[in-house]
């Protein structure tokens, strides 16, 4: 059963459903309006039109994204995303190499939650496989996946604070980030590209006495997250800056291909934990945060909500946290065997040796899985003949889908709005450009 | 609206040229090239798949007939179902498609990339160009031919390659991903990719 709901309501009890402010809301439609009269009145301000590169390298582009503007004085007439500036041919690449050899590349996708996107890879691959992993294994998935949604929220947030003027946000969540870090390093060995999974499990258990480090983490991460919140949700400069702006029909968010908070905060409930579960998200339960206009205002409103939804499902995983094997066992031609027998044992070392110089074997035939990442629905499409190398493999980037929309957005807006815009969308251009 | 479950019974009757295509986890259908708006958009508008999550192209390999293929995978927002549905191109060496921007415009950015990286030409898009690589660039970097290691080519910025006289150069790799040649100033220890002209035994040609 779905629970959606108004992620306005639940936040302030006391503000209503529709989060309307009559000036602001005149001012941005008179002032688009005014834009599209101006330039349909008359041929002579078309002359002026003014035509603005905005970055690529802009701090409000979050990374290498360059905006090619039309504007009429101050009004946006016609914007067109420029991206490809971090194209790497991570497809291309993953032709090359065998399945587990990828898993390092999948960490500088979204390279803001790589954990996440170690585990939407690894899933798609054992689907591929037909491969179940156990249940300790899936636990502990989860866990990083709803850290690293943690990590990633805080740093959108701090960054869109940043760029709306509110610079105090910036410090709380970055320090709260640096943590997660240190519990990240604490797990993998890496703070940024984690490169955890492996196909048919991770790549090691998790460590001594880290749940309850990852435990106390979520205990002090409340409180100071509402503190956050709280720094924004009414803050007068930044309802100016976000209530009416960018707003997204709910059908246009469709016809687009919007996934993740960007689509739930037009008011579409489609979150794939909840409505096609995989690694177990179906025993946790968790709330799925709704917008109900579409504005940069609800996509912020539907992350700050997220975070404390993904605290909740880290809680109740560490609270229930299985026992048994963290890889599965009878994955023979997939996982690698423990250090400790190969160097004894003849067998595991043969098998050792094929899995590195081939790669895991994979059974011909084409998969598509979609797991619900911090930016949106990744998505994994994989084609294989059979062997250790796959075929094909699309990635199917949230980013790039959301930034599609740009076009038809930002048209009406005010300069000063892109940047505004652009925060709200929260993407990550090394996992548009692939 | 019909259960998405039973797309595999409804489709194949109501589109006769429509074949079941081998999957292993959604129902899939081959489908000619020109039924393309007709099934898609039934499946959008009767059968509830209306969300276009991913629009890409296979290539089978130089010499291969039919060489491309375009494939939808289609998402129900409200079943919560995926459908993967796949178009061989009929010439293989001048590939086209009907576009589906008319019935999702987030296809557009899709069939560009598509465009950029196979070359496949999306009959009725409303602005064919590059999106990843920049405008001008003379390959279709994920056909089979396409060697890992890129082709030498002109720089994006002619100013910039007037001036300086650099190309894009290409970057193999061989043995892992990267290799840190050892010995020599530390200036010239980074990791690198290495090139496949030259090994230890053979100087690098200049």
């Amino acid at each position: 059963m779905k629970e959606a709901f108004c992620a306005s309501l639940w936040l302030i009890p006391h503000m209503p459903a529709e989060h309307t402010y009559p000036d602001t809301a005149a001012k941005a439609s008179s002032f688009a309006q005014a834009g599209e009269d101006r330039a349909a009145a008359s041929p002579a301000t078309e002359a002026e039109r003014l035509s603005v590169s905005m970055g690529p390298s802009h701090p409000s582009t979050h990374g290498v994204l360059r905006m090619q503007l039309e504007l009429d004085g101050d009004v946006v007439t016609k914007a067109d995303p420029v991206v490809g500036y971090l194209h790497r041919g991570d497809e291309k690449i993953a032709e090359n190499m065998t399945y587990n050899q990828f898993v390092p590349y999948t960490d500088r996708l979204d390279y803001l939650a790589p954990l996440a996107n170690n585990v939407a890879y690894a899933i798609a691959v054992e689907r591929l496989a037909k491969l179940e992993v156990p249940p300790r294994c899936q636990a502990i998935r989860v866990i990083v996946c709803e850290l690293a949604r943690i990590s990633s929220h805080l740093m959108g947030l701090g960054a869109y604070g940043i760029d709306v003027g509110a610079w105090t946000i910036f410090l709380y969540t970055f320090t709260e980030r640096e943590k997660l870090y240190r519990l990240f390093e604490d797990l993998t060995g890496a703070r940024f590209p984690t490169s955890y999974t492996r196909i048919g499990g991770v790549a090691r258990d998790v460590p001594e006495g880290w749940l309850g480090k990852v435990n106390a983490f979520c205990d002090q991460f409340l409180p100071i997250l509402e503190e956050v919140l709280a720094l924004l949700t009414r803050n007068k400069i930044f309802l100016d800056r976000t209530v009416d702006i960018g707003a997204i029909a709910k059908e246009d968010a469709i016809a687009y291909g919007l996934t993740g908070p960007n689509l739930r905060g037009c008011g579409v409930p489609l979150d794939l934990r909840k409505d096609r579960p995989y690694s177990g998200y179906e025993q946790y339960e968790f709330d799925v945060p709704v917008g109900t206009k579409g504005d940069c205002y609800d996509r912020y409103l539907c992350r700050g909500e997220e975070m404390r939804q993904s605290v909740r499902i880290v809680k109740k995983a560490i609270k229930n946290f299985p026992g048994g094997e963290w890889y599965a066992k009878d994955a023979r031609k997939i996982f690698a065997p423990p250090k400790d027998k190969i160097l004894t044992s003849m067998e595991e070392l043969i098998q050792n040796f094929m899995l590195v110089t081939e790669g895991p074997q994979m059974p011909p035939g084409e998969v598509y899985f979609e797991a619900e990442n911090p930016k949106g629905a990744l998505g994994f499409y994989i084609v294989s003949k059979g062997g250790g190398v796959p075929w094909r493999l699309k990635i199917r980037s949230p980013s790039f889908c959301n930034l599609s929309i740009l076009p038809k957005v930002c048209v009406g807006a005010m300069i000063a709005d892109i940047v505004s815009i652009l925060g709200s969308f929260d993407f990550v251009m090394g996992e548009c450009d692939r | 609206m019909t259960a998405t479950a039973d797309v595999a019974a409804v489709l194949p009757e109501r589109f006769p040229r429509l074949t079941a295509r081998p999957s292993l986890d959604w129902p899939a259908f081959n489908i000619p090239p020109a039924d393309v708006p007709a099934v898609l958009g039934h499946l959008r508008d009767a059968l509830g798949y209306d969300l276009l999550a991913d629009l890409t192209a296979i290539d089978a390999g130089a010499g291969r007939s039919p060489r491309f293929t375009v494939v939808w995978h289609l998402l129900s927002t409200t079943a919560h179902t995926y459908v993967r549905v796949a178009a061989d191109c009929a010439d293989d060496a001048v590939p086209a498609m009907p576009s589906v921007t008319g019935l999702w415009p987030g296809a557009n950015w899709h069939e560009r990339e598509a465009y950029d990286m196979f070359g496949i030409t999306f009959t009725g898009h409303p602005d064919l160009r590059r999106i990843l690589m920049w405008d001008g660039y003379p390959y279709f970097p994920l056909r089979k031919e396409f060697p890992l290691a890129g082709l030498d080519t002109d720089l994006a910025d002619a100013e910039v390659a007037g001036e300086t006289g650099a190309r894009v150069k290409p970057a193999p790799y061989m043995g892992g991903p990267f290799v840190a040649p050892s010995g020599g100033p530390m200036s010239k220890a980074e990791p690198r990719a290495r090139d496949q002209s030259w090994t230890e035994k053979e100087e690098k040609p200049e």
